[in-house]
C-alpha cells in the first residue's frame, strides 16, 4: 500500500528532496507518534493518487535529527510542501486530507 | 454514494457504534476526521480499559477498534466531513466537495484539547507550543518546559515530559490540584516536576525562527506578572467538544455538547444519534464513549426498523 512512500533520510535528503524535479511532500514522523501513525495511511493514499506528479516521503525524527533541526521542526506530525529546493508550505499536526490536498493541488498549478 | 448509516468521527464511540451496526448487517461508512482514532491515538498507556490488565498503547487500542470494525464490513475514509444538511431525509454530508447521503446519522466527532485562546498561542502552536506532549516531548531533550493544567491529562503530560526535558513547571490557576491521586503522586513525586500555584499564563513570547523563549505569567492572587523562561508551553486545560458543523441544526447546552435525550443517544433530530465525547461533559472516558456508542447503533438499528 505504501510502495510510493519514499524513506528519506539525512543521507538522501538533498538529492531526493531539495534538487528533486518534482515537487515533494515531506513527512516528518517517528515511531512513538500516535498522530503520525494514524495520518500513514492518509500519506500512502495521496502518495499513490499523486504518483507521477508529487514525490511523496517520509524522514523519521528519531534518526535523522540533522533535517528536522534545520527545518526547526518541534512538533510531529509536520508536512512541508517543497518545491527547488524550498518549503512553499507547512502544516504541523494530523490535517485533513482535503486540505493537503489542496495545498498539493496549488502548489501543482503554480 | 448512499449508506444506510454514516458515522462521523473514529474514535471507541464511533468505532464501536461501527462493530454493532455492522453486525446488524448495515455496513455503516466511518468518516474518520482529521484525527483517526481519536483523542487515545496522543496519549501513551491506556491502564483503564477493561480486558487489558496490563495496560495497552491507545494508538494500538484504536487499530484494534478499527479492525474489529472493519471485520463486519464497516468501511472507513481518512476524510473529514465539512458541511451537513440534516433538515430532510435522505440525511445530506459533505466532505469538500463529495456529497453523501445516509438514512441515519451517528455523531461521535468527540472533543479536542481546548486552547488558551492568545494570538501569540495560535502563531507559535508548533513552534514552541504544543497540545500534544507524547508527540512533542522528543523535540525538548534536556530543556526547560510548562504544561499549563490542573487535570489528569496536566499531570499525565508533566509526569511524561520528564523523560526528555530537564526542567517541567506545572501552571495551575487553582492552589490545588484536581487529578486523581494516583496521577497527583506521580507528577509531584517526580523531582523534575515543580508546580507554579495560582499563576495563569498572560502571554507567550518567541518566533517562529527562535521558537518559544518565555512566557508571562501573572499570579491570580496578587495580580503580579512575572516572566519565566522555557524552551515549549503544553496546554493540557480540557477539552471542548466538536460541534461546530451542527450548530444550527442540532440543539446543543451552553458548553456547545450535543443534547441527548435521557438514557440514549437520540438528538434533537430523528435518525441523528450522538455518542462519546461530544455528548458527554462528565464522564468523558474511552469505556463510557465505547458504551454509548454501542447504545447509538442500537438506537440507529431500531429507529431504521421503525421507518
Amino acid at each position: 500500500m505504501a510502495e510510493n512512500v519514499i524513506e528519506f533520510n539525512d543521507q538522501n535528503f538533498e538529492s531526493e528532496v531539495e534538487k528533486s524535479d518534482l515537487p515533494v511532500l515531506v513527512d516528518f514522523w517517528a515511531v512513538w507518534c500516535g498522530p503520525c501513525k494514524a495520518i500513514a495511511p492518509v500519506i500512502a493514499e495521496i502518495a499513490d493518487e499523486y504518483a507521477g506528479r508529487v514525490k511523496v516521503g517520509k524522514l523519521d525524527v528519531d534518526n535523522n535529527s540533522q533535517t528536522a533541526v534545520k527545518f526547526g521542526i518541534r512538533s510531529i506530525p509536520t508536512l512541508l510542501i517543497m518545491k527547488n529546493g524550498s518549503v512553499v508550505n507547512q502544516m504541523v499536526g494530523a490535517v485533513p486530507k482535503n486540505n493537503i490536498e489542496s495545498l498539493l493541488n496549488e502548489t501543482l498549478e503554480n | 454514494m448512499h449508506k444506510e448509516i454514516i458515522i462521523i468521527g473514529s474514535g471507541p464511540a464511533g468505532f464501536t457504534a461501527a462493530i454493532y451496526a455492522a453486525r446488524a448487517n448495515l455496513t455503516p461508512h466511518i468518516f474518520e476526521g482529521t484525527q483517526p482514532g481519536g483523542q487515545l491515538t496522543i496519549t501513551t498507556d491506556v491502564e483503564n480499559y477493561p480486558g487489558f490488565p496490563k495496560g495497552i498503547m491507545g494508538p494500538e487500542l484504536m487499530d484494534e477498534f478499527r479492525s474489529q470494525a472493519k471485520r463486519f464490513g464497516a468501511t472507513s475514509e481518512f476524510k473529514s466531513i465539512t458541511k451537513v444538511d440534516f433538515s430532510q431525509r435522505p440525511f445530506r454530508l459533505w466532505s469538500g466537495g463529495d456529497e453523501y447521503t445516509a438514512d441515519a446519522v451517528i455523531i461521535s466527532t468527540g472533543a479536542s484539547a481546548r486552547l488558551l485562546g492568545l494570538d501569540a498561542e495560535k502563531e507559535l502552536m508548533g513552534f514552541g507550543v504544543s497540545a500534544c506532549a507524547t508527540c512533542d516531548g522528543f523535540f525538548y531533550k534536556g530543556k526547560k518546559v510548562l504544561v499549563v493544567g490542573g487535570g489528569d491529562s496536566a499531570l499525565e503530560e508533566a509526569t511524561f515530559l520528564t523523560k526528555f526535558a530537564s526542567d517541567v513547571g506545572l501552571v495551575h490557576r487553582r492552589d490545588e490540584f484536581r487529578g486523581s491521586q494516583i496521577m497527583r503522586d506521580r507528577a509531584l513525586g517526580n523531582p523534575k516536576v515543580h508546580v507554579h500555584w495560582n499563576s495563569v499564563v498572560e502571554d507567550i513570547i518567541g518566533t517562529k525562527e527562535t521558537g518559544v523563549t518565555s512566557v508571562i505569567l501573572k499570579d491570580t492572587q496578587s495580580g503580579e506578572t512575572r516572566e519565566e523562561t522555557c524552551d515549549g508551553i503544553f496546554m493540557a486545560i480540557g477539552h471542548a467538544p466538536n460541534t461546530q458543523l451542527f450548530k444550527d441544526q442540532l440543539e446543543l447546552d451552553d458548553a456547545n455538547y450535543i443534547i441527548t435525550k435521557p438514557d440514549s443517544s437520540y438528538t434533537s433530530i430523528d435518525g441523528v444519534f450522538a455518542c462519546g465525547d461530544v455528548q458527554d461533559h462528565t464522564y468523558r472516558q474511552a469505556i463510557t464513549a465505547a458504551g454509548s456508542g454501542c447504545m447509538a447503533a442500537i438506537d440507529a438499528e431500531r429507529w431504521l426498523e421503525s421507518q
